[in-house]
């Protein structure tokens, strides 16, 4: 193996050293140092993912980048981190996500910018933690955690209704968590152990399986979100500062498809594939459904929110049809596709819907009233063409166009969906209508048209950070679309675990 | 010989008069502290008892801690009445439910 | 042949390389330069394509099917980014690159004033590279690539206008009905995966005959898997070719500007459908239930859209329902398995049809974009070379001898005369209609331009020749090519197309009319003798009289059919009833879920619901907490009673 002084640990808690950096060095009294802090820390951060990348060996099916201590030893927990090709893009993918947020957030926070600034990088180093922790109560600290300086940060920075979103935020999701932890004592009892990786050789009984499979899944579900427990997000998302939004679209999301693809699915096989059914059928109706509530959405935020949802369900369409492409057909080499596709969409989704929200922040910031609302807007794009180009090609990644990075796992899952029943490929096809629909017909009424008023005509276009942050995305956006394969390559070894964990022996 | 059951049931019956003291006294909080004394009085009452027709005399040591303890106590209850009567002017039971939910 | 390959390549980026320069540095180098860049590309582009087209079809090279990079390994798929050039694409690569120059090229007085400018060049580049792709593509995702990128620019320049409500409007409609295609296109592709593991186009057309009696279960019923595939196909030629029901989009597509619907609109993208189903013959040609499907919705919307065309006012959407009905026409050649004529048809329609929407572009420049043909008329003498270029097109557009819409049409004509595909009827009867009607609602428009009482004060001038030049690069192609190409097209062996079309032999109904063709010239000779031919002057004649010589007589004729009038006016209520039902009920059923579902049942009940609940009981516990002393004592008293009366009695 190659020499790694504990990378992981280090991406964790570089940004947690940082955050407290910034509280110590005065914080709000110093926003410029906040300011310099957390970007330096965010790009080192950023940077030292490159050796993660290059140092990755993605023929490997085992945890790379192990780190193991003993932490509470009455209950053998342990601090073990350790990555597989899913953690590795995931964690990439954060690291990204939290340079965007705190360049966005050095332009657009004019208040309390040094709490700012702490809370995205605290997040982000305990966002880093999940993704990497192979230790079941290690895991569960981080994804409780992380929530605190989430939860702050839309009850500080967020816009008029931010306490009720906050407090919905957080009961929501906590209410989840608790029964996750009280599945995993029953497995910790179970194997003596709190590793992960353990928990994966039990063979529990059916009804077990089934009780823990509802544990894990109201604790994923609220996560993902899935229909009818998403409410939380469109509220969320609209009273969280855009740097919020980002983060909870980009990647708090991820974290309940990556909850089933590290703990439902393989440690309850059987259980996931009895329900199967009603995943899929939850999914659908997140793409339809949630599609056409979207449609009618008065606020910007909450409509790209509600895509969110939707294109959330494709994910967990591809993660729980794998059961049924088993069923009809021979082997698993079909259902891969179908996975990986699930783990394609949550990456390629981040940087379609972060970019959005990122615009509609910058939108908002240019407006006194701050309004999202579309009615607002009109004409954008007359004083504002660079940024309405910028939109336009994030907007088309929301669409599904190829060659944008929407296009690529939305392929992927329906192209196997076919495979498990010919009518979920129909409904889940009509994705390409809904999201057209309701994306576009957004982008007509708020950038199209003569300008509405003095004020939107007198918008600057997007400059220093703003751009970078776009050009950023851009890129990422534009080169998943078009090349995906070097993301592919380092997942498809892991995914290829994963399956063989996830599908039961009997079929 | 006066059997002990005679002493307990003294003392019962002072505990109830306590207790009744308290839940039906509807007026002066003083009556409150006085049935307190009360209740402490039956409590000696039974130590007493017990301690004779035992051989015992912890239970005798016990009734001077509790005569010490109540007379400090009615002392703190008393300052704690007249700086309620200062605050409030007057000590009605009735008036008192500050605490209410 | 590597040679070859690097020379399609370039074919392929070199308009991207334009678009680029346009978009990202357009305002940099300012309007001479990114017009010169990008027509200069889109020459070169034009000089490869002959050369390609040189070396394939004349010289015989062997196709090129060659694998750019790999775009996605999964499991047990491979997805590439690769090309393929036989002959068909190299056809077709020669009339994109050809229209789209002179487009280029037309563009910069067409778009003088536009403030825009740099943007629409990038934009015409980007289509040009969008379409290369379709065409060049071996492979069901490149096409996919390619089909959905002609799509997002043809939004983008419908839209072009953005300021124009209407123009952004039918950009989205453009987008979202072109969408209801991609589904069945992607349904198909995802079905074409599972059954032949493969979305390459040689494998699957290998494997085609031994899956042609492969069957599978759809919803209860046993459907051949061909069939399957070749209507879902279908479906997204629908979409992307405009035929009913999902023709909505393309009268509404005339809101770009003139070169744009000469480009896209006319001759490359909406043709992309009639190209993707003549690619596919291998596969439609063993679904008989497929083929008469296309007959008849081609038929049917060739028949339809030739009927709402006559009474359209608007100079443009003439045109755009004319478009409608000639691929109504290509569709029904496809049908009756004539996809040489299908793709003959679709050259000529490319070069008079881009030729009659920029000659309608010259008229609209002229008159300060004017385009009501009631307020036109007599412009004849004032723009005498217009007026000659609109007549070759619409000489052609209605199949006149010797032009070269004639050999185009009369061959469908002929090949669906003969066709015993279930259907044939029927669509032969409309096309025969639609012969009549062609000739009507053009000359309808050309006397309305041209003749007549001059309505327009003021002086009107005829156009700069950078105007005028592409009007006559498309005028002689729009004289000549039926006549020069019709032998290599359908008659000689092998076809011009070869091998890239696969038609069995029992469906081989051009082969039938080869019998009696004797050559172009007496072909054109010989057209008194044919129907087609009669109808279309009869329908000349009436123009004539009714727009020229008695114009009462239209108005007439209209209050007596004011009913059908109205019908035809309406679009046969398309636009409406998809108004009603989808636009409408999609965002009732919206509403409704957003309003009832989300907001009052799950938010509402559970969610805040539970939180009310919550707070309804402690704000009932609360009521125990009286604050009197006497109260908490006599509930201590109670519950010591109850404990030592538990333990004493043991209940």
């Amino acid at each position: 193996m190659f020499f790694h002084p504990a990378l992981l640990s280090l991406l964790i808690w570089l940004p947690v050293l940082g955050a407290v950096t910034i509280i110590l060095t005065g914080g709000d009294h110093h926003p410029t140092l906040a300011r310099v802090i957390a970007g330096v820390i965010s790009v080192a951060n950023l940077l030292l993912c490159i050796p993660l990348y290059l140092q990755f060996d993605p023929q490997s099916v085992l945890m790379q980048f192990t780190e193991d201590h003993l932490w509470i030893s009455a209950y053998q927990i342990h601090y073990a981190l350790g990555i597989d090709g899913i953690s590795l893009a995931m964690i990439i993918l954060t690291n990204f996500t939290g340079l965007l947020v705190i360049f966005a957030g050095s332009h657009s926070i004019k208040v309390r910018v040094g709490q700012y600034m702490a809370a995205f990088l605290m997040m982000q180093g305990m966002m880093t933690g999940v993704f990497a922790a192979t230790d079941a109560i290690l895991f569960y600290v981080f994804w409780e955690g992380m929530l605190i300086p989430m939860y702050l940060s839309i009850g500080m920075w967020g816009s008029s209704n931010r306490n009720y979103a906050s407090i919905k935020f957080f009961l929501y999701t906590f209410l989840g968590s608790i029964l996750m932890f009280i599945a995993l004592l029953y497995l910790h009892i179970q194997t003596g152990s709190f590793d992960i990786g353990h928990f994966y050789q039990l063979h529990l009984s059916p009804n077990i399986q089934k009780f823990i499979f509802f544990a894990f899944f109201l604790a994923f579900a609220v996560k993902v979100p899935m229909w009818p427990v998403h409410t939380w997000l469109p509220d969320a998302h609209t009273e969280a500062p855009s740097g919020g939004s980002v983060v909870l679209a980009a990647l708090m999301l991820k974290l309940g498809i990556y909850g089933f693809l590290r703990f439902s699915m393989p440690i309850v096989p059987d259980a996931c594939a009895h329900l199967s059914g009603m995943m899929i059928a939850l999914s659908l109706i997140a793409i339809v459904y949630i599609g056409l509530v979207a449609i009618v959405q008065t606020d910007m935020k909450k409509l790209i929110a509600y895509s969110s949802i939707a294109h959330m369900g494709f994910a967990t369409l591809g993660c729980f049809m794998i059961y049924d492409i088993v069923r009809h057909t021979s082997g698993s080499q079909d259902a891969y596709m179908s996975l990986e596709g699930a783990v394609v969409q949550m990456i390629s989704h981040a940087f379609g819907s972060g970019a959005m929200f990122l615009g509609v922040g910058l939108l908002a910031d240019r407006l006194s009233s701050h309004s999202r609302n579309i009615q607002d807007y009109r004409g954008v794009a007359n004083s504002m063409p660079i940024f309405a180009a910028f939109f336009m090609l994030f907007a088309m990644s929301n669409v599904g166009l190829p060659g944008t990075a929407g296009f690529v796992g939305e392929l992927m899952v329906i192209m196997s969906a076919v495979q498990a029943h010919f009518y979920i490929a129909c409904i889940s096809a009509l994705t390409l209508i809904l999201a057209s629909a309701y994306t576009l017909w957004m982008v007509k009424r708020v950038f199209f048209g003569m300008t509405l008023n003095r004020e939107i005509g007198a918008m600057c276009d997007i400059h220093g950070y703003e751009l970078i942050n776009y050009v950023l995305l851009a890129i990422g956006v534009l080169f998943i679309g078009l090349y995906p394969e070097p993301i592919l390559h380092v997942l498809h070894a892991s995914v290829g675990h994963i399956l063989s964990l996830s599908i039961p022996a009997v079929s | 010989m006066i059997p002990e059951s005679y002493f307990l049931f003294v003392s019962a019956l002072l505990f109830g008069l306590g207790v009744a003291g308290i839940i039906i006294n509807r007026k002066n909080l003083i009556t409150v502290l006085m049935s307190i004394e009360l209740i402490l009085l039956s409590v000696n009452t039974n130590f007493i008892t017990f301690s004779y027709f035992l051989h015992n005399t912890v239970g005798q040591v016990f009734v001077f801690f509790i005569l010490t303890v109540a007379a400090a106590e009615a002392a703190i209850g008393l300052a704690i009445l007249v700086i309620l009567f200062r605050e409030r002017g007057n000590i009605e039971v009735d008036q008192l439910n500050t605490l209410r939910g | 042949m590597d040679n070859l390959l690097s020379i399609t390549i370039a074919v392929m980026l070199l308009p991207l390389a334009g678009a680029i320069v346009a978009g990202l540095f357009g305002k940099l180098i300012g309007r001479t330069a990114t017009h010169s860049v990008t027509i200069a590309l889109m020459g070169i582009v034009f000089l490869l394509s002959i050369y390609l087209c040189n070396q394939i079809i004349l010289k015989g090279h062997p196709a090129i099917d060659a694998t750019l990079y790999h775009w996605v390994a999964s499991g047990p798929f491979q997805w590439d980014v690769a090309i393929l050039l036989d002959r068909l694409s190299a056809v077709m690569l020669l009339v994109v690159s050809f229209v789209s120059l002179v487009v280029h090229i037309y563009s910069v007085a067409y778009m003088h004033d536009d403030p825009g400018y740099e943007r629409f060049f990038s934009y015409v580049s980007l289509f040009t590279f969008a379409m290369i792709t379709l065409v060049l593509a071996n492979n069901f995702l490149l096409l996919f690539f390619g089909w959905e990128g002609v799509g997002l620019v043809s939004y983008l320049l419908i839209g072009f206008w953005f300021q124009k409500d209407a123009a952004t409007a039918g950009g989205l409609k453009a987008f979202i009905a072109n969408r209801v295609g991609d589904v069945g296109f992607i349904l198909a592709m995802a079905v074409i995966l599972m059954v032949f593991h493969s979305f390459h186009y040689s494998d699957v057309f290998a494997a085609v005959p031994a899956m042609s009696n492969q069957t599978m279960l759809f919803g209860g019923h046993v459907c051949s898997v061909i069939t399957l595939i070749c209507i879902l196909l279908l479906i997204g030629a629908m979409g992307k070719s405009a035929q009913l029901p999902l023709h909505v989009w393309l009268p509404e597509s005339m809101e770009g500007p003139t070169p744009i619907s000469a480009l896209i609109h006319a001759a490359t993208m909406v043709t992309a459908g009639i190209y993707m189903i003549a690619r596919m013959s291998p596969l439609f040609e063993y679904s008989e239930v497929a083929l008469s499907l296309i007959l008849v919705i081609g038929a049917t919307t060739c028949l339809l859209m030739g009927l709402v065309a006559v009474v359209q006012h608007d100079i443009k959407r003439v045109i755009a329902y004319s478009t409608l009905s000639q691929l109504g026409y290509m569709m029904v050649a496809l049908g009756a398995s004539a996809y040489d004529a299908a793709i003959f048809h679709l050259i000529t329609h490319a070069f008079f049809k881009a030729l009659l929407f920029l000659s309608a572009g010259s008229v609209i420049i002229a008159l300060h974009h004017e385009q009501d043909m009631r307020r036109m008329g007599g412009l004849a003498r004032s723009m005498p070379i217009t007026y000659l270029t609109f007549a070759i097109g619409a000489l052609a557009l209605a199949a006149i001898p010797p032009f070269s819409g004639f050999y185009s049409k009369d061959m469908i004509i002929e090949a669906v005369h003969l066709s015993t595909t279930s259907g044939a009827h029927y669509a032969y009867l409309c096309v025969l209609a639609g012969a009549f009607l062609t000739p009507l609602y053009i000359f309808r428009a050309f006397f309305l331009i041209f003749h007549g009482k001059k309505k327009i004060h003021g002086p009107i001038y005829e156009n700069g020749w950078t105007t005028l030049i592409p009007l006559i690069a498309l005028a002689i192609p729009s004289v000549m090519i039926g006549g020069v190409l019709i032998y290599p097209m359908l008659f000689s062996t092998p076809h011009l197309l070869g091998d890239s079309i696969f038609v069995l032999p029992a469906h081989q109904w051009l082969l039938s009319a080869s019998a009696s063709y004797h050559g172009a010239l007496s072909m054109a000779m010989t057209a008194k003798a044919s129907t087609p031919f009669w109808l279309a002057l009869i329908a000349i004649a009436i123009s004539w009289i009714v727009n020229v010589q008695h114009a009462s007589i239209g108005d007439h004729l209209k209050s007596v059919f004011h009913r059908t009038y109205a019908v035809l006016v309406a679009g046969f209520g398309f636009d409406r009833f998809n108004e009603c039902v989808w636009v409408r009920g999609a965002r009732a059923l919206g509403a409704f879920f957003y309003q009832v579902a989300d907001l009052k049942m799950i938010d509402g009940f559970f969610v805040n619901g539970s939180g009310r609940l919550i707070r309804f009981i402690s704000n009932t516990g609360r009521l125990l907490q009286t604050g009197f002393i006497y109260h908490y004592a006599l509930v201590m008293v109670i519950a010591l009673l109850f404990f030592v009366g538990r333990f004493l009695l043991g209940f």
